[in-house]
Parts: structure tokens; sequence; C-alpha cells
């Protein structure tokens, strides 16, 4: 990106100042290299967000931001249904609530180096990963609804997890005003044999070696150690999220003229909040968030089994779970009122900041967990939201490293296998189901996750609490 | 006629072309384009056929149709298509697709299409005459 195209606020701050139909500024929060390195591509849609109805405040993009679809991966804007503010599923994306948790098991790499083999063996086998993979769990019309309404609160009812994984998961495991009646028999049916399952791309699950600390009391609050090993799990709503995603996006974008919206780009599909369409997106969206929750409430069971049967002595408990795509109702401060705005966050995570009410009470003291995925080669993060963060980005910060190139460059610079077997000479053991697929996701194709990070703490959108490095990844 | 396809670099995902003489080799070709994101095409055995009709206001519209209907119906049979016959009247399709059950060691999956998306999305017809269907699509 041409950075003459952006005024510098500071360091770590950029604005594009409104012009043509652009309602707010563009503000992005990176570094100067990281900006460089982005495509036109984000500054068009942060420009293009910035023209929709009822935006409040900025179109935002963080440090991670790149090319996406109608939004940049990375975006997080802000509307005021009292104003005639959108909607999008272009601004949630196809893998409604994709997101991270990371679960701490009481062990160390000791521990865990007898039988490293054997636990990815046996993770790779019992959590189902990959393109045609099917989980155990089949459910009925009847009990599809119910997991729909309930999310991971239906699940660990069902026996999947313990009730109190349930206050550190976002919403606590169930978001409210879910309506299954809006979800089409299309995405049910596509779920039907999902539940339980990882899927691919740039999903994954990873047993991890905390090996820094930066937060000592933030740390602390989150009993966090130097050595401890942990595991992340990254994966979303599955088919049941992509299909309400493609059958949104369709109706929004042909509905938009109808509601007066010019869309720039048809992937901004959108429909105002107070719309039949609008509403119906969100019982639905909503949905799909309590799927990908309970998805990843079953996965953590699963999990929790293999641990059992490996290391009996680990002792999984949820540390925080975080989504990334979605459209939630906050309420932010707005020109010195407090204003109910519906946020999305496409790519982006959420990072409440100390005191928030919304989060753990037991977090309250540092800010809540923000999770960041790294690659299977480098590191992952673990960090907390600032009370900064609440005003700069709605309490937002990035969500992972983002890519550097595109899957078909990847697959031409690097095969499957030899990233295995590097990866693995380095002592972190892949399992996948594909190679290709591996060379899509090989560390060189994203950007510097360490970089990404650095860039949020010096924007205060977020700060360092510990750094994760990978032992076992399973891809799908 | 074999129909002919590419993909095209996106940052994060793949883009998908049809090219051909007529639009419905485009629409053919875009389809095996969309296999080839998952798996060598040329892999899969035309051992069972399932039909299917879209419609659309627009061709661009109806392309990105039909691939989302390609994707229900791999996801929810846990099939892979490698053939494809298409017919259009006036902004409808109907279509017939061969292939067979996914097998995972043999095919190899290399990742799963979520959906097909509105960027990069085009339906043209160029100047020689050859048609153009192509898409991004994300997985």
């Amino acid at each position: 990106m041409d950075l003459s195209l952006l005024k510098q606020q500071s360091r770590f701050e950029w604005h594009i100042p409104p012009f043509g139909k652009m309602r707010v500024p563009g503000v992005i929060y990176a570094n100067e290299m990281l900006i460089r390195g982005m495509d036109m591509k984000v500054y068009e849609q942060v420009t293009n967000v910035a023209t929709l109805p009822g935006i409040v405040r900025a179109s935002y993009a963080m440090p991670d931001a790149h090319w996406g679809y109608g939004f940049p991966i990375g975006g997080v804007a802000a509307f005021d249904p009292d104003v005639g503010g959108v909607v999008s599923a272009g601004g949630v994306g196809f893998d409604i609530s994709c997101g991270v948790r990371l679960l701490r098991t009481g062990l160390t790499v000791a521990d865990l180096q007898p039988v490293k083999e054997e636990l990815a063996e046996i993770l790779f086998h019992r959590i189902p990963a990959g393109v045609g993979s099917t989980g155990k769990l089949h459910l009925d019309r009847s009990e599809m609804d119910a997991m729909l309404a309930g999310g991971a609160r239906w699940a660990v009812a069902k026996g999947y997890g313990v009730p109190i994984d349930l206050e550190f998961i976002e919403e606590q495991g169930c978001m409210a005003g879910a309506k299954p009646e809006c979800v089409s028999d299309h995405a049910k049916t596509r779920q039907q044999d999902e539940m339980g399952t990882l899927g691919s791309g740039n999903h994954y699950l990873e047993v991890q070696q905390v090996v820094n600390v930066f937060a000592t009391e933030a740390a602390s609050v989150f009993d966090l150690h130097e050595g401890d090993i942990v595991v992340s799990i990254h994966c979303g709503s599955r088919g049941l999220g992509h299909q309400i995603g493609t059958e949104f996006l369709r109706t929004m974008a042909i509905s938009a003229a109808g509601h007066k919206i010019e869309l720039r780009d048809r992937e901004l599909a959108c429909a105002p909040i107070n719309s039949e369409v609008g509403q119906e997106y969100l019982g639905a969206m909503r949905a799909g968030i309590n799927c990908a929750l309970a998805n990843r409430q079953i996965i953590t069971h699963l999990v929790r089994q293999a641990f059992a049967d490996t290391l009996p002595q680990a002792s999984l408990s949820l540390l925080y779970d975080v989504s990334h795509n979605t459209c939630k109702v906050e309420e932010h401060a707005l020109d010195r009122n407090l204003a109910r705005l519906f946020v999305h966050r496409k790519g982006a995570t959420r990072a409440f900041g100390p005191g928030h009410p919304d989060i753990p009470p037991s977090f309250r003291t540092v800010g809540q967990p923000v999770l960041i995925g790294g690659t299977m080669g480098t590191a992952s993060y673990v960090l907390a939201g600032t009370r900064e963060s609440m005003s700069l980005a709605f309490g937002s910060a990035c969500h992972g490293a983002g890519r550097s190139m595109s899957r078909h460059q990847a697959t031409r610079q690097w095969h499957g296998r030899e990233v295995v077997r590097e990866l693995a000479a380095r002592g972190i053991l892949i399992r996948s189901p594909s190679f290709r697929g591996v060379a899509e996701e090989a560390p060189g194709a994203y950007k510097d996750v360490s970089e990404v990070v650095e860039a949020a703490e010096r924007a205060k959108l977020a700060r360092k609490v510990a750094r994760l490095e990978p032992l076992i990844c399973v891809k799908g | 006629m074999t129909p002919n396809w590419e993909h095209f670099p996106h940052e994060a995902d793949m883009g998908v072309r049809g090219i051909g003489p007529t639009k419905e080799a485009a629409f053919e070709g875009a389809a095996l384009a969309l296999t080839a994101v998952i798996t060598d095409p040329a892999e899969v055995l035309p051992t069972q056929q399932v039909t299917m009709a879209c419609q659309a206001p627009d061709d661009e519209l109806l392309l990105v149709d039909w691939l989302n209907a390609l994707v229900y119906e791999m996801a929810t049979r846990k099939m892979l298509f490698g053939r494809f016959e298409v017919h259009f009247n006036d902004h409808s399709l109907h279509a017939t697709a061969w292939g067979e059950p996914l097998e995972v060691t043999r095919h190899r999956p290399a990742v799963e299409v979520k959906g097909a998306t509105y960027t990069d999305l085009l339906v043209k017809q160029g100047e020689k005459g050859y048609w153009i269907a192509q898409c991004v699509v994300d997985v």
C-alpha cells in the first residue's frame, strides 16, 4: 500500500480522511512495514466499508489486515440501527464465529516428551479433520435446533465438557437471539454430519508450550506459566455457517437496491438492521455462532479424552474461547453517551479491557484473553484487552498473522512432505491428511505474527501476555 | 471437448476460471477448476450422476449459484465431481455432474471449499469469441 495515501497520526495509527462517499475516515493500526506489505485492496475495502449506511466513528483495519470479501480480513466496523445502520453478511463472512480456544493441561514438556508421537497419532485419529471427515454426533432436526439455540451450553448439557467451561467462553457459551427457524434446511443438512469436526484450510489443533511470559501479573491471573503445555483449537461453524453466509450474501446482494443501498462491491452485501432480511440474518448468524461454540466444545471433549488415554495426570481447563467473524450488539461510549451498536469483526478478535462487565469476573483486573493464532512453524500469542482499545477500535484486536502469499504461490514454493520433515526436525510434529494442504499452510506463506502482535501492542489494542510455540499440529 | 480451466491467485483463497467457446463450456470449466481446488479432477471417476438446477437474475450470480450448488452437493453427498454438462435457458441453468464418493486416501483432498464468492466475479465473452467464467472461492 502506498503510504502517501494515508495521514500518519502516530507510528502505529494511520488515517484515510473521508473522500467521495465515505461517511467516516478509515483507520489502519499497523507499523510502516506492515502497511507497505498490505495490498491496495485493503485500502479499497477499508474505504468501501466507510461508505455503508449508519457506520460510526471509523472503518478500522487491524495490523494483520489483508484482502478479504467486501470487508478486509482484519476489518472492524460498527453500525447504529437508529440512523439506518446495516448488518452485512459479507462483514461476517462464510465461517461464522470461526475462533480459537486455549486449554491449559497442567503438564510440562518433560511430561509430554515421552508420549509426544503417541499423543499426535491419537489426536489425529480421534479429532475428525479435513475434507469429508464426519463427526460421531448426528443430530436430528429437533436436536439441531436445540444446538443452534443453546450453543456450548447445549453441548455441556449433553455431556461434552463441564459447566465451568461456559464461564470462559464469549457470551457464556450461548449467543442470545439465535433463531434456528431462520437457518435453512440446506444449512442444517450440510451440518448433520459435521458436529465435532475441525474442517480444513487454516483450521488446526495444536499442542503448544508457553515459551515466554511478558506480563507476569496477567499471566498469573490467566494461570499461565513458562513451560506449561497448552492446547489451541482453531475452527468455526463448519458447513452450517458456510451455507448461512452463502445464502444471505445472495439475498442481501439482491435486496440492497430495494433498500436504496449502493454496493460498491457485491461482497459488502448488507441490509438495514431494522429490516426483515436484516433481522433474519441476525437470527441465523447468531445460530451460526452457537454452532461454532458447540463445535469447539465437542472437540474439547474429544481432546480431553485423548489426553486422558495418553497422559492421565493431565487436567484440561479452558482459559478462554474467542470468536473472529461475528456481528455483535455491544454498548460503546460515543460522544459521551452509551450507544447500542452492531459491531462487525471480520477476522478480528474482541479485546475488551479491564473492568468490562462482559468478561469473566476473575479476568476483570487485567482484561479479556485475546488469542492470536500463528503458523505451525512459528508461534501463537496470548494477549489481554486494554482500556484504550475500547475507544481505539470498539475493543478489537488482530486475529492472526495474515497471509503474505496466495495458496497457489505457496504450493509452487513448498512441498508438503518437505515442510513436514523440516518441522519434525525442529521438534514440531505435523499430522494432516493432505500434503498439498500443508504446503498451502506453510509458515513462510504467512506474515510475521510477532510483528503483527508487536504492532497491536504498540497501537494499544491489546498487550502481550505470553508466547506459545507449537509441538504438535493437527491440520485438516 | 474437455473444458479448459485454470486457477488464478487470491491472497487467502483461490480463484477458479473456466474458459470455453461457449458460455456452457466456460461454466463447465469453472466447475472443473472448483474440483481442482480439492483434488486432481482426472482422479475422479464418473460413476454416479447428480442433476442440478439454478436460477438467478444475471449470468454472474448464476455462476456463483452453480458453483455453490456443487459445493452443497459435494458436502452433503460426500462426493467429488469430475465431469459436467451445463445447459442454459435465459437465466436458468440445468446441469448434470458426474463423480464418485470421496475416498480420502485416493483423492487426498487438499482443502474444503466453503463457498463461491462475488470477488473477481466475471462472466463475459472476449473479443475472439471465447467465454470466461470466474470467481474466487473461499477455502
